[in-house]
């Protein structure tokens, strides 16, 4: 029973969250990847961009909430997801329209549009502030758990519990919905391909009579959707405050180098590299440890390897091993 | 430089001064002169980041890292050392640190000489050397945080004057650049960012969390200074018939005094390093420098190594950037770990850089002056905006009072428009390059 006991611990603290916060990272590469080929520039302002979002949920959500709708066992938030998502993508295609426009016209520099991503950053930030206050927001209802402690431990007789939150359950599960649909989108659709043909020659795709402010908007749109989404998953199943979704920016953009900038499945395997590697890394280890090695080799310290404050540390030094080893990422994305 | 374009910069310039002297008029001259201490240290900053981009267009956005190293290397130089805590631990604390670089560097010669199986050597070395590590450090960090944690558990400085620690606090800095250019430098320039965003991340988490060091989220407080103490002045005689002959009371004038010197200091460092950047970018090297920024293959095709000129130009404005971090926390007489947030330390120097104009030194300075005045100014501003505003609104109503809260985040709101506004119309900043 030794090795199933350190499974299901290892599940419990290790996979289970690290599955939901790699689709989360993923989800947010994604559109990080997206603007990056076919708009060709890093965005600086997603993080915020996820946050607006998910702001505008949480209003809708409080605002059903009060009206009495809800969506039985699972979050309201679900329900409120649409109107978030219109609410985001109106604002993006605004700021795309007020801000990026010129300099596309203008045909400028990428890095000029990558400053013009912090001055959006500044403004998206404040306003989210501003709207919504900085402290901490909960906003999840409905069930809390899909394998409680006792559940699960009734029902397979192991001494160690097994949890899955619902949050979780649900994080992964429209994670996978909104993943298919965008590669059938990409794949199948008349204006998906045109968007890839624009994002991998866009001379070639001018040429072939792509309009390419049809491709930007469609862009904006489905980024709109992906952080939006993100956004509501991170924040049902943590927590939501502006400054955290600011400082996600790093691992998501570590997901995107990792697997590839431009390149969606390599942001979608990026996202879990991220999340696998932070979460076993600050995890102490010594339970999961215990239960393999006999007993004369278990562990005497918690085996974690960093304290989890040290979580950045983790997608920096994978971003750096990757970037020394393989500059393109593992999905070989552009490399310009 | 023409005509045109000094009086343009002089006259911006005084408009800053008008900015300083206004707030001196109609708030108090204690507060024009809080402004004008950060907004001299905020324009070496900005002097700092235009060396990188705008002498040589690479995009750090990890300014808050160096800033905050800056800060450390203050603390580590200028505060007394504490001998029972070195005792207790210190020589544990640094044979793990000696274990970490040689670690680093075996990792180094296993991956340049390893032949075949060289990742796996260099993982193994990575990995054995990693435990060692943390066995030799961290009972030597528990005996040095066991000394009476709440008021010490560091290990303390060296002792010496705090002005050295301006020039180490620069070399700190200079360093971490040093290891970042060494590996992201030469890919494209978003990966120098994204390389630049973690590694201020890490040091930030670093100076948290190490709390022998300089007692992490503790704080370090009672930095030595530079200049006297304010209760020294206003016992001095000589000080209080000073005062008395200005016709103001000792304690403001006290206080008046200490940041007038303060801004001495400040200013001294600032000219010389103006001066010091003014005729780099005039010499043969400037000139490079700008060549390579303006057309890396052709500055190549001339023989001039673009990578190792970026990382030298990368180190230097880091240095200059470690070097304004540890001005400040003189300045503050504090060490906060807490208090470094990246859309104030990183990028509103950005701001200040991008409208004061790229490439010219004398705009980032008056970048440096005008978006800190406003940065403290929008914020009170702000509150008489929407104080203005919700005037007409019934008294204790829901939104009236999340209007007058929310007033605060004004700023943020106000440096985006600002930088976007810049960008859109004159992109080349308020005082353009020549």
């Amino acid at each position: 029973m030794e090795p199933l006991h350190a499974l299901v611990t290892l599940a419990n603290f290790v996979i289970v969250p690290a599955v939901a916060y790699g689709s989360q990272l993923a989800l947010g590469a994604l559109g990080v990847t997206l603007i990056y080929g076919i708009l060709r520039f890093s965005n600086f302002a997603h993080g915020d961009t996820m946050a607006f979002g998910t702001m505008a949920v949480i209003l809708t959500t409080w605002g059903l909430q009060s009206a009495g709708i809800g969506f039985g066992p699972l979050p309201t938030a679900l329900l409120a997801l649409p109107v978030g998502i219109a609410v985001a993508a109106a604002l993006l295609l605004g700021t795309d329209r007020v801000v990026y426009r010129f300099y596309r016209d203008k045909k400028a520099v990428p890095v000029t549009f990558v400053i013009a991503s912090l001055g959006v950053m500044f403004v998206y930030n404040g306003f989210t502030r501003f709207v919504i206050g900085v402290d901490d927001q909960r906003f999840a209802d409905g069930a809390r758990f899909l394998v409680s402690a006792r559940g699960f431990r009734d029902a397979t007789g192991l001494d160690e519990p097994l949890v899955i939150k619902s949050t979780q359950a649900i994080t992964v599960v429209v994670a996978v919905v909104v993943v298919a649909v965008l590669f059938w989108f990409l794949n199948r659709t008349r204006t998906g391909k045109s968007m890839r043909a624009y994002s991998d020659n866009e001379d070639l795709a001018l040429l072939s009579g792509i309009n390419p402010e049809r491709v930007v908007t469609y862009t904006w749109l489905i980024v709109a959707g992906l952080a939006t989404i993100a956004g509501t998953l991170y924040g049902l199943d943590k927590s939501f405050k502006p400054f955290t979704y600011f400082q996600l920016l790093l691992p998501i953009f570590a997901a995107a180098i990792v697997g590839g900038l431009g390149s969606p499945i390599g942001a979608i395997a990026g996202g879990f590299v991220i999340a696998f590697a932070e979460v076993t890394i600050t995890y102490p280890l010594k339970k999961v440890l215990g239960y393999f090695l006999p007993e004369s080799l278990a562990p005497d310290g918690l085996v974690q390897l960093l304290s989890t404050d040290y979580k950045f540390a983790v997608s920096f030094m994978i971003l750096i091993i990757v970037l020394l080893i393989r500059p393109t990422g593992l999905f070989r994305g552009k490399s310009v | 430089m023409s005509d045109r374009v000094d009086l343009r910069a002089v006259g911006l310039f005084g408009l800053v001064a008008l900015l300083f002297v206004g707030t001196g008029i109609l708030q108090s001259w204690n507060v024009a002169l809080t402004i004008l201490n950060m907004g001299l240290i905020s324009a070496i900053m900005a002097l700092g980041v235009n060396m990188q981009w705008g002498y040589a267009g690479l995009f750090n956005v990890g300014i808050m890292g160096f800033v905050a190293l800056g800060g450390l290397g203050a603390v580590l130089v200028s505060m007394p050392p504490d001998t029972e805590a070195i005792a207790a631990g210190g020589g544990r604390v640094l044979g793990g640190l000696l274990l970490g670089a040689v670690t680093i560097i075996a990792a180094i010669f296993a991956w340049r000489r390893g032949g075949r199986h060289a990742g796996w050597l260099m993982v193994a070395v990575l990995i054995a050397g990693f435990f060692l590590y943390r066995a030799m450090l961290d009972p030597g960090v528990e005996a040095i945080e066991a000394v009476s944690p709440a008021n010490r558990g560091s290990i303390g400085g060296l002792g010496l004057p705090v002005l050295l620690s301006w020039p180490v606090g620069g070399l700190l800095a200079a360093g971490a650049a040093w290891v970042i250019g060494k590996t992201a430098l030469g890919l494209r320039s978003d990966y120098l960012a994204i390389a630049t965003l973690g590694i201020a991340e890490i040091i930030i988490a670093m100076m948290k969390n190490e709390d022998w060091l300089a007692r992490g989220v503790k704080n370090v407080i009672g930095v030595p200074r530079p200049v006297p103490y304010e209760v020294d002045l206003q016992r001095t005689q000589s000080f209080q018939d000073l005062a008395a002959r200005f016709g103001a009371d000792t304690v403001t004038a006290s206080a008046i005094a200490v940041k007038l010197a303060y801004a001495g200091l400040f200013a001294v460092v600032l000219l010389i390093l103006i001066w010091l950047t003014q005729a780099a970018l005039a010499s043969p090297w400037g000139r490079m420098m700008r060549a390579i920024r303006d057309n890396e293959v052709a500055a190549e095709a001339m023989g001039k190594d673009v990578t190792r000129r970026h990382l030298q130009i990368f180190v230097l404005g880091s240095a200059v950037l470690g070097l304004a971090g540890a001005m400040m926390v003189t300045f503050d007489g504090q060490l906060t770990p807490t208090s470094y947030q990246p859309l104030r330390y990183t990028f509103l120097i950005w701001v200040m850089v991008i409208v004061g104009g790229s490439g010219n030194n004398w705009g980032a300075v008056l970048g440096g002056f005008l978006i800190w005045w406003l940065w403290v100014e929008v914020e009170p501003l702000g509150v008489l905006l929407m104080q203005g505003i919700t005037a007409g609104m019934a008294e204790g109503s829901w939104l009236k009072s999340h209007l007058l809260d929310a007033a605060a985040h004004m700023r943020l709101l106000t440096m985006g428009v600002i930088l976007l506004l810049v960008l859109r119309f004159s992109p080349r900043g308020l005082l353009p390059e020549k």
